[in-house]
């Protein structure tokens, strides 16, 4: 291997388009998984908080084995598994839409809905029970008082570990290269199989990496902030 | 499909278990959880030395492990894996097992994680405790090693078991390095039998349920134990001083 040289992988138009096509893929499983994770977990946190009696216990049962499964065993399952079982037609169809992206995104979402939900529930009953019984003696009804006084102050104190949880479903998004999804770890592995500047380009992948998750806890920050300015000021 | 499950299970347990062990590496289940105790067992001190770096007053000390823990967070861990297979048998010029490169990643990792767990259990004591160990004549490292980490330590024993759950956990990831654990046995069935990922997969992961979720129980327990301790204790005091009760019901 010659010395260290950078520009030999970044001056290369080939190796560069691969790692933004890379790039875009880790996004779109970041982007497509949060968005379904969050949906998901506030369907959870409705159907914890709903008088049915099947609910609790189905959402706990839920939130259980998505967090005492390691996520890759559930990306194998859905894609080795379930896969395999689908229809005829909708396999083929997904086989020729990026099965692998489908399959992250549905197993990486499900899996951090679980956490999400959590978040949501434990920010929801840090709220004191007082402050509920001031607002309905305040006049609210339970559906403003959750509205105006509950849930502003629950959100804010789910922030935190909601933005962790976002950094950490971000790194997870290169789990999808086990079940080959082309995203930025795999293009970095490709681009090492071309190249066979091993140190190089792991450096990139590394730095992009760490660039992207500081950039997810920084909007974070900046959002918690947004959402509480005199607890930022006391910080 | 249960039958095929039983089938499966009558069939390949002992390859799950113990992977090919008397004729080949050990592996299957033995090896997973050989894996995370030992590297939960070597994370455990680095991770002290890395909180105690990351605490003290010399830059020099500070800076670099700061760094490295931020690193180590902000990066996958397959990231990791990948690093420590292309330097590891750089450094030494030996074929190293990927166990042991898998056993490194797991040790930093977790090491770093780790540290701030332990970084947390010492800033959450308090000053006061180190200025009043100071001013009964221990020495830095003494009044840590006697008064401090026995404290902090105590407290952080149901964060250390998460630790070995989320250990347990990413092991499966030395998958891609070929690690022979329990994910690798279950992938070998799977290619043996070929027609049914479903029911192997799903096998996989109701043991790797079995395990955490026993060890997320025993977690919540000893945590329970450790809150009604410290609340016992810390109402003694309370009632000595006289302190207002919102401050006992604030602790965690």
């Amino acid at each position: 291997m010659s010395g260290f040289d950078l520009s030999a992988i970044l001056g290369n138009p080939e190796y560069a388009a691969m790692l933004l096509h890379g790039i875009e893929i880790t996004f779109v499983i970041f982007i497509g998984s949060w968005l379904l994770a969050m949906t998901l977990a506030i369907l959870l946190l409705g159907l914890r908080f709903s008088p049915l009696r099947f609910g609790n216990p189905l959402v706990a049962a839920y939130v259980s084995y998505h967090r005492n499964v390691p996520t890759l065993v559930q990306l194998m399952l859905w894609y080795f598994g379930i896969f395999t079982l689908m229809p005829e037609g909708l396999a083929s169809w997904l086989a020729n839409h990026n099965a692998e992206t489908i399959f992250a995104i549905i197993g990486l979402g499900l899996c951090q809905a679980a956490y999400f939900s959590e978040d949501l529930r434990s920010g929801l009953r840090s709220v004191s029970p007082g402050q509920m019984e001031a607002a309905q003696a305040l006049g609210h009804s339970y559906v403003s008082a959750m509205r105006f006084v509950i849930m502003p102050q629950g959100i804010r104190n789910a922030l935190p570990p909601l933005v962790n949880h976002s950094v950490s479903l971000f790194k997870n998004s290169s789990l999808a290269l086990i079940i080959g999804a082309p995203e930025l770890t795999h293009a970095v592995k490709e681009v090492e199989n071309l190249s066979f500047r091993t140190f190089e380009i792991y450096l990139i992948g590394t730095v992009l990496y760490l660039f992207f998750s500081l950039l997810i806890m920084m909007v974070g920050a900046y959002i918690s902030m947004r959402a509480d300015p005199a607890r930022a000021a006391r910080a | 499909m249960i039958n095929d499950i039983i089938a499966i299970v009558r069939d390949y347990w002992l390859l799950l278990l113990i992977g090919q062990y008397p004729n080949g590496p050990l592996g299957g289940l033995a090896n997973t959880l050989i894996l995370s105790a030992l590297s939960i067992a070597l994370a455990f001190p680095v991770s002290i030395i890395f909180a105690l770096a990351r605490l003290s007053k010399w830059p020099l000390l500070r800076w670099p492990v700061t760094a490295l823990v931020y690193v180590t967070r902000g990066v996958p861990l397959l990231m990791l894996i990948l690093w420590c297979y292309f330097l590891i048998p750089l450094w030494t010029g030996a074929d190293v097992p990927s166990f042991v490169i898998m056993l490194t990643t797991l040790v930093v990792y977790q090491g770093a994680f780790l540290s701030e767990v332990v970084r947390a259990g010492i800033v959450a004591l308090g000053p006061g405790q180190m200025d009043a160990a100071r001013a009964l004549g221990h020495s830095y490292l003494g009044a840590m090693r006697y008064v401090i980490l026995p404290q902090a330590l105590y407290n952080m024993i149901p964060s250390i078991i998460s630790t070995f759950v989320s250990t347990i956990k990413d092991t499966t990831l030395g998958y891609v390095i070929n690690v022979p654990d329990l994910t690798f046995a279950a992938s070998q069935v799977n290619n043996q039998l070929l027609t049914q990922p479903f029911q192997v997969f799903l096998i996989l992961a109701i043991v790797y349920y079995v395990i955490c979720w026993s060890l997320t129980h025993v977690a919540n327990r000893v945590e329970r134990r450790i809150a009604r301790r410290r609340a016992g204790l810390s109402n003694i005091r309370a009632a000595a001083v006289a302190a207002p009760p919102k401050i006992i019901s604030e602790q965690p």
